[in-house]
């Protein structure tokens, strides 16, 4: 697909609760700007995020997704991070084998007192997904409604 | 299809601004089932909200979205709104349209981009939203301070007096923290001690506190209104209720080699002691990697002389289990550790000491008796060097970004005391800012400069050089004046940074509350949530949340306390109604959500089902309402999708993921 220059790559951002939801809101408190192609959807714990919703994101013709967590060891619910970070990595390796690259997926820790983790975070994600260009693996096969 | 109100908040111009509200709420018409759209200066307002109360009534809305701040400002407002009108509270969604848009985006078309999907998002959820009804769970009505310092004993005391049973936990030999280690306070030159022990005696004989010193947190399960905690209660080898506290056992010790950690290590203990004179209680503790009979099995001079009969070097740890319906951290502060910092000749120097060491040094039950004296010959300084700032608001990685708020005015006021004591001493502070932000602080400081004499330096110390004479040769810079300066000291004093307890992670990691980069607590909100952890029925007091002085920590003591007593005045909390579910249809009983569940919220029952017409007897997950705390780990394990979140849905977050690739 060809990428013109006012190209913008659809981003999902998936932020838990307590942590990184919390940190992109002190990101926005402090006026920490990152590109609006980011739209975050509120979850209770990175692991509520199914691999199902990824693959649906792509599928739907996301460029990136990525999934912001507390830090390992902060959990509010102890061990959730640790199911998102290994369901993730088998996810992720999948779909690089799918030809979903791995730049298109992160996971990131970012604490309720990092805003300028996240607005960095999402700063340096951005420009990795504009790089890569559309993502089209999945995109074939968009389900239209 | 819901009959879906959206309304759209200018939140004055933060919105407003940079978001085209206008055009949101035009594109808000063109969804489907949206009945109703508006826009309005702050949707927040008794007026805003009455809006909302009105196109509910006035148009049957069954479902609400607010584009607006973040739903960690007002979800609640809005919620609360939507119930008192008739709707059920969690048919309301938020579109956070200022954290997540108009603050960080500049371009208006980009940012009313933005905020139109995010308002997409949150209608494509709210029809899928169900009424969900909060369950209840009830109040134990007894409180836990973690630390006995004055944070602690503020807290516990305020707490107490309104008639609740609180423990302190506290895993020193004593109450009292870092307050019982300093000798005169700030502004106003109080005796430390003078003011402290008469707070720590009310609080030993306080009816409603029971204090379980040497003692640490264990385990903590459980959640707001009913933590159950595990406290390990060292082996103190000492029987508390037999000891009278007649010291004669520390008299007779035989082992005196062990550095004092009440001193800081400047001079030795006992094997047996208490770490001070006014310890409450006045219980020693055998320290057993020093104690001859534990190590050796020879020696029991302690208990020979003991009348009471108190010495047990039987004693083991003790796990004590308590439920309590809050809990707070009040965990304080310790200095950094100087190894990184070899400029400073810390560790060559016995000359070269921090603040907190000054203090032992200065108090009259300190290890000179109060007498200033250098501790490499004894002999009075005539000359001392206070540093400022040393790990505090550092760049690099070898002290802390923060200013650790208390070392201006401590330092001015071991200036004062020095020069008012020996004012043939001369005192000179090396400084980056003299920062005195507090009622009577700036007087405090000038006084120090103007009515003693304190000689202030603006500028930085590169390096302190221990000379063959015994002396030290500090190598500074005045930046004032643009020169260098080399200056002959017979004692150098350390401001060093404060830092969290180093047990503050453990005990966050325990209780499920956030801590920043720097093991400060993190608090629910910077200004309007001061003391409150994120985590529900978790209350932060004292240093532990951020630097603070001690008025500052006794106010933020009491309003903790005050957020407790709220809470444990309630019978009932509701709780979160956004728990897991299983559909009883799709569940095979495999066990999987169970073994991730961090609560074990999820049990089995074998129950009759009636799947298309047949009917048989299956073994099915059901999920304790009040156990699960809605994380949702079980929903994405199990593999026949019969686990559900409700209020964060399979098909509800689909949907949103959905309005956002659109």
């Amino acid at each position: 697909m060809p990428v013109t220059e006012n190209w913008k790559p659809t981003i999902v951002a998936f932020c838990c609760n307590w942590c990184s939801y919390a940190g992109a809101d002190l990101a926005g408190s402090s006026r920490l700007a990152y590109p609006a192609d980011v739209k975050i959807i509120k979850v209770p714990c990175s692991c509520r995020v199914n691999p199902m919703f990824v693959l649906r994101a792509f599928e739907k013709g996301a460029d990136g997704v990525i999934l912001c967590g507390c830090h390992p060891g902060d959990c509010h619910y102890s061990t959730g991070n640790y199911y998102a970070r290994r369901r993730m990595t088998l996810l992720f390796s999948m779909l690089d084998y799918l030809g979903i690259e791995d730049g298109r997926t992160r996971v990131e820790w970012v604490s309720a007192a990092e805003g300028v983790k996240f607005s960095e975070t999402m700063n340096s994600f951005v420009e990795t997904v504009r790089a890569l260009g559309p993502s089209v693996r999945l995109g074939d096969l968009r389900c239209k409604n | 299809m819901k009959r879906i109100g959206v309304f759209v908040c200018h939140c004055g111009s933060n919105i407003a601004a940079t978001v085209d509200v206008k055009k949101v709420v035009e594109m808000a018409l063109l969804e489907q089932g949206v009945v109703h759209a508006e826009d309005y200066p702050y949707m927040c307002s008794e007026a805003g909200q009455q809006r909302i109360a009105e196109a509910i009534r006035e148009k049957q809305l069954e479902g609400i979205v607010v584009c607006s701040c973040s739903p960690r400002m007002h979800e609640a407002t809005f919620r609360k709104c939507a119930e008192r009108n008739g709707l059920n509270p969690y048919l309301v969604e938020i579109a956070n349209v200022r954290e997540h848009c108009s603050w960080i985006h500049k371009d208006m078309q980009e940012a009313t981009q933005k905020a139109v999907i995010l308002m997409r998002a949150a209608v494509a959820k709210v029809h899928l939203n169900t009424p969900l009804q909060a369950g209840e769970s009830a109040v134990t009505k007894r409180a836990l301070v973690i630390g006995g310092g004055i944070a602690g004993i503020q807290t516990a005391l305020d707490i107490a007096d309104a008639g609740y049973p609180v423990d302190i936990v506290e895993k020193e030999p004593s109450i009292g923290g870092r307050m019982s280690q300093l000798d005169k306070t700030f502004p106003t030159l109080d005796c430390s001690a003078c003011i402290l022990t008469p707070k720590m005696v009310e609080a030993a004989a306080h009816e409603n506190i029971t204090i379980h010193t040497w003692s640490e947190v264990e385990k903590v399960s459980g959640f707001v209104g009913s933590f159950t905690v595990e406290i390990r209660k060292k082996a103190r080898y000492v029987n508390m209720d037999k000891c009278t506290g007649c010291g004669i056992c520390q008299e007779k010790c035989p082992s005196k080699k062990p550095l004092s950690e009440f001193n800081r290590g400047l001079n030795t203990r006992t094997a047996i002691y208490t770490p001070f004179a006014q310890a409450i209680p006045n219980v020693p503790v055998i320290d057993p990697n020093a104690c001859i009979k534990l190590k050796t099995g020879k020696c029991g001079i302690c208990e020979k002389f003991c009348q009471a009969g108190a010495i047990d070097y039987t004693q083991k740890d003790e796990i004590l289990t308590q439920q309590y319906g809050a809990i707070v951290v009040a965990t304080g502060f310790d200095t950094i550790k100087l190894d990184k910092y070899g400029e400073y000749a810390y560790n060559e120097s016995k000359d070269v000491i921090t603040s907190l060491e000054l203090e032992r040094i200065m108090n009259a039950a300190g290890p000179t008796k109060g007498h200033l004296e250098r501790l490499s010959d004894g002999k009075a300084p005539k000359e001392i060097v206070f540093i400022q700032c040393v790990g505090s608001r550092c760049s690099d990685d070898r002290g802390k970004p923060y200013c650790s708020k208390i070392c201006c005015m401590y330092t001015a006021k071991h200036a004062m005391l020095i020069r008012d004591k020996y004012p043939d001493t001369n005192v000179t502070v090396f400084y980056i800012d003299v920062r005195t932000p507090g009622k009577n602080f700036d007087e405090f400081y000038r006084r120090a400069v103007e009515d003693y004499g304190v000689n202030y330096v603006k500028g930085q110390v590169g390096k302190v050089a221990p000379q063959p004479d015994g002396s030290l040769l500090v190598h500074g810079v005045d930046l004032l004046e643009n020169k260098q300066i080399l200056k002959k000291a017979d004692m150098v004093v350390l401001a060093t940074a404060i830092e969290p307890n180093p047990d503050a992670r453990k005990i966050a990691t325990m209780l499920t509350a956030s801590i920043d980069t720097n093991n400060f607590l993190t608090e629910a909100h910077p200004k309007l949530r001061p003391v409150e952890s994120p985590t529900a029925g978790v209350f932060l007091s004292g240093v532990a949340q951020g630097p603070k002085d001690i008025p500052e920590t006794v106010a933020q003591a009491g309003a903790a306390a005050v957020k407790v007593i709220g809470l444990l005045a309630k019978d009932k909390l509701k709780t979160n109604p956004c728990t897991a579910k299983a559909d009883e249809l799709r569940c095979n009983g495999c066990s999987q959500c169970a073994n991730v569940c961090p609560y074990g919220a999820i049990s089995y029952e074998t129950r009759q089902v009636n799947d298309h017409g047949i009917r048989e007897d299956r073994r099915i997950a059901v999920v304790n309402s009040a156990l699960c705390q809605g994380c949702g780990a079980c929903t994405v394990t199990c593999p026949s999708g019969a686990m559900d979140l409700q209020g964060f849905s399979n098909r509800q977050i689909i949907a949103e993921v959905d309005a956002i690739c659109r």
